[in-house]
């Protein structure tokens, strides 16, 4: 039995940078340099886990992703790690696309590609809304299983561990499902450099929104579901007050915790 | 007025603060109308009225336990169709988010997450977000269907204001969806009596600088002697010393306390995004370069193990 993986992955601006808007209020991609999200990594690895445990060699993984031509970065990464090929969705009304909107570009692609699995990140280290993997599920109609510290297929079936607020659940789904994993599920591999050079040879396929059938009205920033409205810079602290431990700090920090009132 | 849709989080029937925090903000953009699912769903009731819901639309089926977010969201979906309301509001959790992410593709809408405010605006309800780590505030607006809208915890005080609080059963068809993902297996959290992160007034966290599992013990006493929640670092985490379930930061929990008080913690990015939004700051570290320190109200540069033990006791000893 084959095993069609697509593994959705995001290119994100790199946090430990100063990441500020544009004038129309989106990512000033300018301003930063991107990478693939690192919550993308895991899945990544997840991915290239459940293929090589897949008996058979026909298991196979691609990687997806919606963005500007950078994008294609996020993409060498996830190949260089192992994944078999890639998809690359661009197009110039892209963006300024939303949560709502990119989970339709995806659904579409997804669809086009072919999958029995669909696996993704928890969230964006970006927008860190962490809806995607639903979205996806409800939009193509298949179960989801997500937030896995814990992934395995068998057969037709994905099985996962989830560990939430109030209990940790087990959880079974039958394919084609979605799946998102945390950074709990497992470190992600380095590539090697045979695994470098070997990227640079995989097919990356280009899809824009004709091919995908999607209306350009119905995605970007004219089309998207939610408008931001203001973005302030949040005011830097005023600078605190620092000790030097002499023996009573700790006195020192019961006195100020006093005085703010906490005890 | 406008009916406001709260998606009412509770366990076996006790309702959990961020709910109520979801009643002070929807009763500033329309009268509340709660809907609570499965086990305890009506012993929620009298609680919700005494925070303004003034209708209480209960269900309760095997399916909500049984199954993964699905068959709560055929259940949204059926309240939202009986009412028709201005926003549906729901928690920022995990499963939160991702009942308010099916239910917008579902019904078409606009999808807002991790509001920390919320006002009444002519245009719909104007959502306050916190972006980039913190580095940001915005405010933003659904411009298509019926705004869906997750809040985090602490985005609003707890006020009472009674209200009829009327409970309707609410009747819910499941799809064929509802059963795709089966829960095989649940094991409770162990309370460990401390409040629940994320809703904590005051947090204690410890970081790489509280070196080994053991030692988390005397970042639990201070948090003890402050009726604190503890946290951890990604880094503490990923060494072992302490659950994924407490660890601060961008792939774990975000909080905003009114007091945060960080061990041993350096103050990475990864971290800052999940803390920066706390009222006061308090760190200790041994290392003065810590870039933590840049973002505290009061910073102690000395050896936790002095330090945090000094002061637990020191808290002890005032509160007698």
């Amino acid at each position: 039995m084959s095993l069609r993986i697509v593994v959705c992955v995001k290119y994100v601006p790199d946090a430990t940078g100063d990441r500020h808007f544009a004038d129309d209020l989106t990512l000033d991609r300018d301003d930063v340099d991107g990478l693939l999200s690192e919550l993308d990594e895991y899945a990544v690895e997840q991915a290239l886990q459940i293929a090589g445990d897949h008996t058979g060699d026909d298991a196979e993984v691609t990687v997806l992703t919606v963005g500007p031509e950078d994008a294609k970065d996020a993409l060498r990464k996830a190949l260089s790690m192992g994944a078999d090929k890639a998809v690359h969705v661009e197009d110039d009304d892209l963006h300024g696309t939303d949560a709502l909107g990119t989970s339709l570009v995806l659904a579409k692609a997804i669809e086009k590609t072919g999958y029995d699995l669909v696996i993704c990140g928890m969230a964006s280290t970006d927008g860190t809304m962490g809806v995607l993997p639903a979205m996806l599920s409800e939009r193509l109609g298949v179960p989801q299983v997500t937030l896995l510290s814990e992934v395995s297929v068998d057969g037709g079936t994905v099985k996962g561990r989830r560990d939430g607020d109030a209990a940790t659940v087990r959880l079974e789904a039958s394919l084609p499902a979605v799946v998102s994993v945390t950074d709990q599920s497992g470190e992600a591999r380095y590539p090697s450099f045979k695994g470098i050079m070997a990227a640079k040879k995989k097919p990356v396929e280009s899809l824009d929104l004709e091919d995908l059938d999607i209306e350009a009205g119905d995605v970007g920033l004219e089309g998207a579901w939610t408008a931001v409205d203001s973005a302030t810079e949040r005011p830097a602290r005023t600078a605190g007050t620092i000790v030097n431990d002499e023996g009573k700090g700790g006195d020192e920090l019961a006195e100020f915790l006093v005085s703010q009132k906490f005890i | 007025m406008a009916e406001v849709l709260v998606y009412v989080d509770h366990v076996d029937g006790a309702v959990r603060k961020p709910t109520l925090e979801l009643l002070t903000l929807a009763r500033r953009l329309g009268d509340p109308v709660a809907v609570a699912l499965g086990a305890g769903a009506a012993d929620t009731a009298a609680k919700l009225a005494e925070h303004g819901a003034v209708k209480v639309l209960t269900a309760d089926a095997p399916e909500f336990a049984d199954y993964l977010v699905v068959p709560k969201v055929d259940a949204l979906q059926a309240a939202y169709e009986s009412v028709s309301p201005a926003a549906v509001l729901v928690p920022s959790s995990a499963e939160g988010k991702e009942i308010a992410a099916r239910l917008a593709v579902r019904i078409g809408s606009g999808l807002i997450t991790d509001a920390i405010d919320l006002q009444a605006g002519d245009g719909g309800p104007v959502a306050t977000q916190s972006v980039f780590a913190a580095a940001y505030t915005t405010n933003s607006r659904v411009t298509k269907g019926t705004p869906v809208i997750t809040v985090k915890p602490n985005a609003a005080p707890v006020e009472p204001a009674a209200a009829a609080g009327t409970v309707e059963t609410l009747s819910v068809t499941f799809g064929e969806a509802a059963t795709g993902t089966k829960v095989v297996g649940r094991t409770p959290r162990e309370s460990t009596g401390r409040p629940e992160l994320t809703e904590a007034a005051i947090v204690v966290s410890g970081g790489r600088g509280v070196n080994g599992a053991e030692n988390f013990a005397i970042i639990e006493a201070l948090a003890d002697s402050l009726g604190a929640a503890v946290g951890a670092s990604r880094a503490a985490v990923d060494a072992g010393w302490y659950p994924h379930s407490n660890q601060v930061g961008q792939t774990g929990k975000s909080v905003s306390p009114q007091l945060y008080i960080a061990s041993g913690i350096s103050g990475a990015i990864q971290h800052r995004a999940g803390m920066q939004t706390s009222k006061t700051i308090v760190a200790i570290n041994k290392d003065a370069e810590a870039p933590i320190f840049d973002l505290v109200d009061y910073g102690v540069v000395g050896d936790l193990f002095q330090v945090v033990p000094q002061l637990t006791e020191a808290i002890k000893a005032r509160k007698g």
